[in-house]
């Protein structure tokens, strides 16, 4: 009874606040609505049963919605953003895209005949994760490290416009690097 | 709490996102739809685990991918973003057209 | 990673009255400590009596003075930033041993700790943001920047004590250090952890967020009721994170002849003195500086820490 309830308070403020993302006229409110979009799908997964990825899952978003923020703040042309401002294109297709994909999907999810839930859940879900993750899916894991590598690489030089010749001279015999800001460690 | 009531919430999460990402014209609101569609997915998941196969541990992994995915599409889309925006001072979608045909 | 027997695992429900309660004891005492300390290091001792009543008296000046307003602010997320502080630092304290046990006894303490504490940041970014202020925004951003310097090696730190008790659950690493202090094999780790905790309350040297060269940055335009919220839930979370290094470094309530919760309370008040006395000592650090020390000399140490008692606990045969 009691989490009939909260998943029902928990799925509705998902997509309440889901929308107002893009209902606000603020990006500050739009972001953090974003935010507890995700707190309640957080809630969920610990509904569920799933203490670490939900624990886990919160952790990541309020770091990844602060940074949100900023980015927000910084490429919007109306940062403030009291004032309302409507900076849509082609939302009629657009509805009409989403609320067919939605129609699919719930038709899907109402007409197919699911499997009966099978076997028990394992009592401590964290090592099992991390056993799988070290053991059988391996792969998955080394998979998903070398993406997180590379994007680490083809972020900073997609995001910097400045090389070493720009922080060390043309003969790369600067004494001290010339650089926007200065760092602690006196490079 | 149901399976089809967990699946329903998730793809009105992923309707939402997709309608976000498909209308907005500013490039970080469109992640911010991207991000809602993942955030669909993630419930998914959970569901999906949870009601069909509780005893293993893909749901669980399918979730830690999902995350992951998340962290490196903002780390590209941003890194995307600054880098239009300073050859071209582009920050809308509409601007970005190169590759239209 | 046998599981400890779940009915003397955690504190009573009750304690969750008692728990904010006893945290604001806490500060209330660190605060007359700092005042004392502060006043004799400017040269102008005052009394313990005087510095008693201080933190009780510029409670109630708050409490009664007149709420700022600012054009154009905006104060849903304004006042929601500045509530948000003293929330998740008491939520984080959920997982605080005091003595042998915590308030509740998560299976991922450490994680759930970590996690309410990031809060933090959503919180100085938007009180700095929803006073609709130059500078008070500059410094949400200083904490920003702040965050992304001292969190990793924070998460490392951490991480090695879960790592060295083979659990992620805060009973079972005060368990594993019955014998040995974690601080005596991982003394990297300690020394990180205490940093990031100063960086993360924008304490003693990292209080650049908040600093005067911004007219109190993300506090500038606080007054009132917002301020005594804001600042205690500050203190609230400065309190927490230093007591947390006692279970994860220090051994928790191990210790001889006293028993558990005193040692607690003895070690958490050491750690308090030590993060004050660092204040009064230490000029501002910039937080340009503060990254670059923390990313190219605190990450490889903190990892290389990790690794080493990895092995160690290879080597005793974990797992």
């Amino acid at each position: 009874m009691l989490s009939a309830i909260l998943f029902w308070v928990l799925a509705v403020a998902a997509v309440v606040f889901g929308g107002l993302v893009f209902r606000v006229d603020s990006m500050a409110r739009a972001t953090f609505c974003l935010l507890i979009s995700f707190l309640a799908v957080v809630g969920l997964v610990l509904l569920v049963g799933l203490g670490y990825l939900g624990v886990v899952i919160a952790l990541m978003m309020v770091i990844e919605m602060v940074i949100m923020a900023v980015f927000m703040v910084m490429f919007m042309m109306n940062p403030a953003g009291l004032m309302p401002m409507s900076m849509f294109h082609n939302t009629r297709g657009s509805a009409v895209i989403a609320g067919g994909t939605f129609a699919v999907l719930a038709a899907g999810i109402l007409l197919v005949d699911w499997p009966a839930r099978g076997g028990a859940a394992a009592p401590d879900l964290t090592f099992a994760l991390g056993e799988a993750l070290m053991g059988g899916q391996m792969l998955t894991m080394m998979t998903l490290g070398i993406t997180l590598f590379a994007t680490i690489v083809a972020t900073v030089v997609l995001a910097t416009d400045r090389g070493r010749y720009d922080r060390l001279g043309d003969d790369l015999d600067a004494s001290t690097a010339d650089d926007p800001a200065g760092g602690g460690v006196g490079r | 709490m149901t399976l089809q009531a967990f699946l329903l919430a998730a793809a009105a999460l992923f309707s939402i996102g997709l309608f976000g990402a498909l209308t907005q014209q500013s490039i970080v609101m469109l992640m911010m739809g991207l991000e809602l569609m993942l955030n669909g997915v993630i419930l998914a998941a959970a569901a999906f685990w949870y009601f069909l196969a509780p005893a293993g541990t893909e749901g669980q992994v399918l979730i830690v991918v999902v995350v992951t995915a998340m962290a490196i599409e903002m780390a590209a889309g941003f890194a995307v973003v600054t880098a239009i925006y300073r050859a071209k001072q582009i920050d809308m979608t509409d601007g970005a057209a190169e590759l239209q045909g | 990673m046998t599981e400890p027997a779940p009915v003397l695992a955690a504190l009573p429900t009750w304690w969750a009255l008692v728990l904010p309660v006893l945290l604001l004891g806490a500060v209330w005492l660190v605060l007359v400590f700092d005042l004392v300390v502060g006043a004799r290091a400017g040269g102008r001792p005052v009394g313990v009596g005087a510095a008693l009543v201080a933190p009780l008296r510029e409670s109630a000046r708050l409490l009664v003075g007149q709420r700022r307003r600012t054009l154009a602010a905006d104060a849903l997320l304004w006042r929601a930033g500045g509530a948000t502080l003293p929330v998740a630092a008491i939520g984080a304290a959920a997982v605080l041993p005091l003595g042998m046990r915590p308030l509740a006894d998560l299976s991922v303490g450490v994680v759930w700790f970590n996690a309410m504490e990031v809060f933090a940041w959503a919180a100085v970014w938007l009180v700095g943001w929803g006073a609709n202020s130059a500078l008070s925004l500059v410094g949400g951003y200083r904490f920003v920047a702040q965050g992304l310097a001292y969190e990793l090696p924070h998460m490392f730190a951490i991480i090695t004590a879960a790592l060295g008790a083979q659990s992620l659950r805060m009973t079972d690493i005060v368990d594993a250090q019955q014998d040995l202090w974690f601080v005596a094999i991982m003394p990297v780790a300690f020394v990180a952890y205490l940093l990031s905790t100063a960086a993360m309350a924008f304490w003693g040297p990292f209080d650049a967020p908040v600093a005067r060269d911004v007219a109190g940055g993300a506090a500038a335009e606080l007054s009132g009721v917002d301020r005594l919220v804001f600042a205690g839930g500050r203190w609230l979370l400065f309190v927490v994170a230093a007591a947390m290094a006692v279970p994860l470094f220090l051994g928790g309530g191990h210790g001889p002849w006293l028993p558990g919760w005193l040692w607690v309370v003895v070690k958490t008040a050491v750690v308090l003195a030590a993060l004050v006395w660092l204040r009064h000592r230490i000029p501002t650090i910039r937080m340009d500086r503060w990254t670059e020390i923390s990313w190219i000399v605190l990450m490889p140490l903190t990892i290389a820490q990790a690794l080493v008692v990895a092995l160690v606990v290879l080597g005793q045969g974990g797992i």
